[in-house]
C-alpha cells in the first residue's frame, strides 16, 4: 500500500494528564493500512521552528469510525505546539510508517513501559479475542492511565508503579519471572525505555519465548532516507528503526 | 501534478533536467523511498546519498539534532558501498525517468579515481564529488577546504569517466571564489553549492555534546543567507554551472537563488519536512515566471542588479 501524506482532521484532543496528550483523527486513508507497531510522522508547525516532523506510534484504532488516536507527551517545543492544536483543525500526517507487529502465536504477553506502552493498545486490540495479557510500568498512579484503554481488549492487566502508587511497587522487571513462569506465553511483544526492554529480553531468552522489540530513535525522515535511526544488527547488516521497524526482534538489532 | 517543462527544463554540463530542481545528495535516499510521495519522474534530478568503495556504517550515538530553522547532523556517511549500489539500487532508481547523479566521497585522492572509474555504467548520469563532508575522520571535507586538494581531486576523477563531474563545495572556508576558480581550473564541468556549515550543540543538562560525533554539519532555512551569498559570488566568478542549495523550502527560496546565478536548486532538509517539496517547488517556479511572461526559468538566471 502505498504511503499517504493526508491532512488528516482532529476530533479530539484530551489530557491525560498535566502532560500527556491524546490526539485523535479522523483519517480513513491512515485508519485503512495501520499495523499496530507502526507510526504516523506529523509536521507540529509551518513554521520554520520546530523544524523536523515528530514520529508518534499509532495508539489505537477505531475502524468502524475511521479514527486513530496518538498518545504523546509534551517535552518540547514541538509537542508543545501539537497540543496546541484544537479539535476541527488539521494534522498533517505522513504514515502508516515502519513495520509493526507480528501477530503470531497464541499466549501473548505485552509488557509496556512509560510512553512506550502506546502502541500495544492497538496491538492488544488485534490480539482480540485471543487472551491477552499486559504488564505496565510506570512512575507513578499520574502515569498510569492506561488501564481503561486495555479495559475492553484484555484478559488480565499487571501494573507496576515506581513508587507504589499503583498496584505492585518497582518496575516491570521486577515482576516479570513471575508472570512468565505461570503464565505459558508464547510470545513476548514490549515497547519502552531501553533499559526495561533490555531486562524483557534477557527473561524472554531464559525462558526460550519468542519478543519483539519496539525501538524509538531520533529519526528525520522517517522514510528511509536520511540514515539518522539506523542501527547495528547481528547478520553484520544495518538496520533502519523508520522502515525496517521500529519493530524488531530480540537480538536482530544489537545496536540499542 | 502538471508541470511545464519546456518553460523548466536545464542544460547542466549536459545533463538533461525536465526541472531545475533537483534533490540533494544525503536528504532523498535513493529516490526510491520517496516514491510514494511525489512523482520521480517530475524531479530534475535525484543525487544519490554519497556513495563508498567499502560499505560503510556511519557514526555512533546521536545523528541529527534541531536547531532554530535547521538541524545538524553527523550520518557520517553510511552507505552500503558502490558495488551493492550499482548491483541493486541503481536498477531501482533507473525504473524512473530522472537523471541520477551519484556522490562519491574517497578516503583517499586514489578512491574517488576508483568510484568514478566504477561509476561508468548506463543509468548514471553525472558524478558529485563530495569534497566538503564535514563528519568523516578522512577524505570528505579535508579536501573541500584546500583549492590544490580539491583540484587533485577533479582530475584524478576527470581522468576516470566520461561522465559530468559536479564538485560539491564546502562552505567552511575562508575564501569561496578560490574554491570555486580551483575546481574549474581543474576541469569540473559544474559546482554545486553549499554544504553543511559545521555546527555543534550542547545539552545543558548532561553537559554532553547533543551529536554522538560532538560535532556536525547544520542544514535547513538558517543557512539559507549564507548558501545565497557564496552561489552568488561563485557564479559571478567562474562560467560553468552552479547548482545552487542551502535551506530551499519554497519555490521563493528556489527563486533567489536562480536570481544569484545558480542554473539549477537542490531539495534538502525540507524534504524530511514535506516529500513533495521538488515538485511543489518546481510548480512554484513556474508559476512565478508565467506570472512574468518569462518563457524559460534559465532566463532569470543571475539576474539579480547589484549595481
Amino acid at each position: 500500500m502505498p504511503k499517504q501524506h493526508v491532512q488528516a482532521k482532529v476530533v479530539q484532543h484530551i489530557a491525560y494528564n498535566e502532560d500527556v496528550r491524546a490526539i485523535t483523527l479522523f483519517a480513513p486513508s491512515l485508519v485503512r493500512d495501520s499495523q499496530p507497531g507502526q507510526f504516523i510522522h506529523v509536521r507540529v508547525t509551518e513554521q520554520y521552528h520546530p523544524l523536523l516532523r515528530r514520529p508518534i506510534s499509532i495508539c489505537d484504532i477505531d475502524h468502524e469510525q475511521q479514527t486513530m488516536t496518538l498518545v504523546y507527551r509534551i517535552i518540547g517545543e514541538g509537542t508543545r505546539l501539537l497540543a496546541a492544536v484544537e479539535p476541527g483543525g488539521l494534522l498533517d500526517c505522513m504514515g502508516p510508517l515502519g513495520n509493526g507487529f507480528i501477530l503470531q502465536g497464541n499466549r501473548p504477553l505485552l509488557v509496556g513501559g512509560g510512553m512506550g506502552v502506546a502502541p500495544l493498545v492497538y496491538l492488544a486490540r488485534m490480539l482480540c479475542p485471543q487472551p491477552v495479557e499486559v504488564l505496565l510500568g510506570a512512575r507513578s498512579k499520574q502515569e498510569m492511565f492506561w488501564p481503561e484503554l486495555f479495559a475492553a481488549v484484555c484478559k488480565n492487566i499487571h501494573i507496576t508503579t515506581d513508587d507504589g502508587s499503583l498496584g505492585t511497587r518497582g518496575n516491570t522487571i521486577d515482576v516479570l519471572p513471575q508472570l512468565i513462569q505461570t503464565g505459558n506465553y508464547d510470545m513476548i511483544y514490549t515497547c519502552g525505555p531501553n533499559p526495561m526492554m533490555r531486562g524483557v529480553v534477557e527473561q524472554a531468552q531464559k525462558y526460550d519465548i519468542p519478543c519483539q522489540i519496539s525501538l524509538e530513535k531520533h529519526m528525520a525522515c522517517g522514510v528511509g532516507a536520511c540514515l539518522s535511526c539506523t542501527c547495528g544488527a547481528s547478520d553484520g547488516k544495518r538496520r533502519k528503526v523508520c522502515t525496517d521497524g521500529p519493530v524488531f526482534w530480540a537480538g536482530e538489532v544489537t545496536e540499542w | 501534478m502538471m508541470l511545464d517543462y519546456q518553460q523548466l527544463s536545464v542544460d547542466i554540463a549536459g545533463i538533461k533536467m525536465k526541472t531545475p530542481v533537483m534533490t540533494g545528495s544525503g536528504t532523498f535516499g535513493f529516490g526510491v523511498e520517496y516514491a510514494d510521495y511525489v512523482d520521480l519522474n517530475s524531479v530534475g534530478a535525484v543525487v544519490v546519498k554519497g556513495t563508498t568503495l567499502q560499505p560503510r556504517a556511519g557514526n555512533r550515538g546521536q545523528r541529527i539534532a534541531e536547531t532554530p530553522a535547521g538541524m545538524l547532523n553527523c550520518i557520517g556517511l553510511e552507505n552500503p558501498g558502490v558495488e551493492e549500489f550499482i548491483g541493486n539500487i541503481l536498477p531501482q532508481i533507473n525504473r524512473y525517468d530522472v537523471p541520477v547523479i551519484v556522490n562519491i566521497a574517497g578516503n583517499t585522492v586514489e578512491e574517488y579515481g576508483q568510484l568514478a572509474k566504477l561509476l561508468n555504467v548506463p543509468g548514471v548520469a553525472g558524478i558529485e564529488l563530495n569534497i566538503s563532508c564535514p563528519n568523516v575522520k578522512q577524505g570528505g571535507l579535508a579536501f573541500g577546504t584546500c583549492p590544490d586538494s580539491a583540484a587533485t581531486v577533479v582530475e584524478i576523477v576527470k581522468k576516470n569517466t566520461h561522465l559530468p563531474v559536479i564538485a560539491k563545495l564546502s562552505p567552511n572556508v575562508t575564501d569561496i571564489v578560490a574554491m570555486a576558480a580551483a575546481v574549474e581550473q581543474a576541469g569540473a564541468d559544474a559546482i554545486s553549492l553549499i554544504n553543511t556549515l559545521i555546527g555543534m550543540a550542547i545539552d545543558i543538562h548532561s553537559w554532553r555534546p547533543v551529536l554522538g560525533n560532538v560535532i556536525g554539519g547544520l542544514s535547513g532555512p538558517a543557512i539559507k543567507p549564507v548558501a545565497v551569498r557564496m552561489v552568488w559570488q561563485v557564479a559571478k566568478a567562474v562560467k560553468i554551472p552552479v547548482i545552487g542549495m542551502g535551506g530551499i523550502m519554497t519555490a521563493e527560496d528556489a527563486v533567489e537563488f536562480l536570481l544569484a546565478g545558480a542554473s539549477a536548486v537542490a531539495v534538502g532538509t525540507a524534504n524530511f519536512v514535506n516529500p513533495g517539496t521538488a515538485t511543489e517547488i518546481a510548480q512554484g517556479i513556474s508559476d512565478y515566471l508565467t506570472k512574468r511572461g518569462i518563457t524559460q526559468v534559465g532566463q532569470i538566471v543571475g539576474k539579480v542588479q547589484t549595481e
